[in-house]
């Protein structure tokens, strides 16, 4: 091989492995899901509160996995749906969550995190009516949770039922659907508190544990804590 | 000087200096030393600790084989010390060194004393595993465990799913919760399982570490012998957040942990209630059964709530 054809494929080679690694760059690392901002403007550590809504949907027409089940969550300024798992909060404050639930059911694996834990008060409303304990094993009854074990903070969110005609557009405005409601206190220093569900709802997968239940963006996200 | 070390080593005997004495010599002070500072200075530190006998009887060995392995390691780094300063390449000595054969003494002492080591160990490591005291040395036996400690047993069911782990206590209504809390001074018995993937239970001060799998039960034993806070961490990667799955538990006096059991008890009745019954593990199936039965009875979700029975990957 000439001089010039061995510069020239050594110059490829070297593109080409660049080229990769910027693709790896960029997907990866800086192609993840939006973070949602409910910090600004708010004082930390003087126990403000701070009003964080987030729906959970039967599919996601916004991705490129339309049959995943989904969380999506509300910009606090434009009221648009955003679809993330990633949402940012001021520490030491009281965090007032809404979540729409229009998904089905599916029975939880270990029916012990149908108990709602680390809320004030230990309770989430449904609909307006205060729960403690969802048996997701006696019928149709559970969804999904909303579960963060670093704050040891366990809610299940009620189904809208059997026989319902479920939201089939991502994000759902209509449709039926339960609204829980519950407050806990952000912890005090600031760090990053991974959060999932606990109902194996990645359908299709081996006992529903892949997919959705691995992704960040869809059933499993991270709730930033700043001062 | 090439030839009189040729002959030294050969055993020949020379009117040259007798380096294996004074290897010997050098060598023998640094391992005393060594061996000392490893078993009473460094050695009350080594992990993982005393909090338990488990705990105790790992940390022992690890002390035990240090001093073992101490004055190999001296010897090698003396003689490769001596080596150099000694034999060092010297200028206008070009001289290739000497054609070294066998040597049986060398040979008889080397295979003598390394035998003697791997036998006492194996014999050691097996007296640590058997003793009634220790049972299993806080490893996971499996469902029919060959060491039992002696007496009644506190059981603590350990459930890892992804990515917590669930405490169950049976002798006390078979309540679960996600605090551990155990009795110092008390023989306990921890039954592993995991409700999804494979994990691992790693009580680290306690000397405790069991695989969790699903539709198993694996058996570790272990007494605590001191109050305080303990780590739980899973250590076998299970997902996306296994780097996360960790949690603290506390080794109370028994009293408090009888008075927080009977509370606790009473406390989660209500969750009890719909738990499965208290078994020493549980089919991990049971979800796409449960989700089988109800949409054959007409109850059903939209898409992929209930998995659809022609799902090919649900039994």
């Amino acid at each position: 091989m000439s001089l010039p054809a061995r510069v020239a494929t050594l110059v490829l080679a070297f593109l080409a492995v660049a080229a990769v690694a910027l693709f790896v760059v960029i997907h990866y690392f800086l192609g993840g899901p939006p973070t949602v901002d409910y910090s600004s403007g708010v004082t930390p550590d003087t126990g403000a509160t701070v009003h964080v809504v987030m729906q959970e949907d039967p599919q996601n027409t916004v991705s490129t996995h339309p049959d995943w089940v989904s969380y999506f969550i509300q910009d606090p300024k434009t009221h648009a749906w955003i679809h993330t798992t990633l949402f940012k909060v001021p520490a030491g404050s009281k965090i007032d969550m809404t979540i729409y639930g229009y998904d089905g059911c599916t029975p939880l694996r270990n029916p012990y995190f149908g108990r709602v834990t680390g809320t004030i008060g230990g309770v989430e409303d449904v609909d307006g009516k205060p729960v403690k304990v969802i048996n997701s094993w006696s019928g149709c009854n559970v969804g999904h949770t909303f579960s963060i074990p670093g704050i040891n903070l366990n809610v299940p969110m009620a189904s809208p039922g059997l026989t319902a005609s479920l939201c089939g557009t991502s994000p759902c405005t209509s449709g039926p659907h339960k609204t829980m409601t519950f407050s806990f206190m952000s912890p005090k220093g600031t760090g990053e508190y991974f959060w999932q569900c606990r109902v194996p709802c990645g359908g299709g997968f081996i006992d529903g544990f892949g997919g959705p239940m691995q992704t960040i963006g869809f059933m499993t996200g991270n709730m930033e804590v700043v001062s | 000087m090439a030839a009189s070390v040729a002959d030294d080593a050969q055993g020949t005997g020379s009117a040259g200096p007798n380096h294996g004495l004074r290897i010997f010599l050098i060598w023998l002070p640094v391992a005393v030393a060594a061996d000392l500072l490893l078993y009473f200075v460094y050695g009350p530190h080594m992990p993982p600790g005393q909090m338990s006998n488990t705990a105790a009887s790992q940390q022992f060995d690890i002390k035990v084989m240090s001093v073992l392995a101490a004055p190999i390691m001296a010897f090698v780094l003396v003689a490769m010390g001596y080596s150099m300063i000694v034999w060092r390449h010297r200028e206008g000595d070009d001289e290739d060194g000497p054609p070294i054969f066998g040597n049986v003494r060398i040979q008889a002492t080397w295979i003598t004393v390394t035998a003697v080591i791997v036998l006492f160990l194996a014999g050691f490591g097996t007296y640590e595993l058997a003793w009634p005291g220790f049972a299993g040395a806080g490893s996971g036996e499996g469902p029919a465990p060959i060491w039992k400690p002696n007496g009644t047993t506190l059981q603590v069911q350990v459930i890892a799913q992804q990515w917590r782990f669930t405490y169950r206590y049976p002798q006390f209504g078979g309540f679960e919760t996600t605090a551990l809390m155990l009795p110092v001074g008390e023989p306990i018995q921890f039954n592993v399982t995991s409700l999804d993937v494979i994990h691992s239970f790693w009580a680290y001060q306690l000397g405790v570490k069991a695989d969790a799998n699903p539709g198993v039960n694996n058996v570790a034993y272990t007494t605590a012998t001191q109050t305080g806070n303990i780590t739980v961490r899973c250590a076998e990667l299970c997902g996306l957040w296994h780097g996360a799955m960790f949690n603290f538990g506390k080794v109370v006096s028994v009293a408090a942990f009888t008075a927080w059991a009977h509370k606790t008890e009473i406390q989660l009745a209500a969750v009890t209630k719909i738990l499965p019954p208290y078994a020493t593990s549980y089919d991990p199936t049971v979800v796409p059964q449960i989700n089988k039965a109800m949409a054959k009875a007409g109850i059903g979700g939209a898409n992929g709530y209930y998995y659809p029975p022609q799902d090919p990957v649900q039994p």
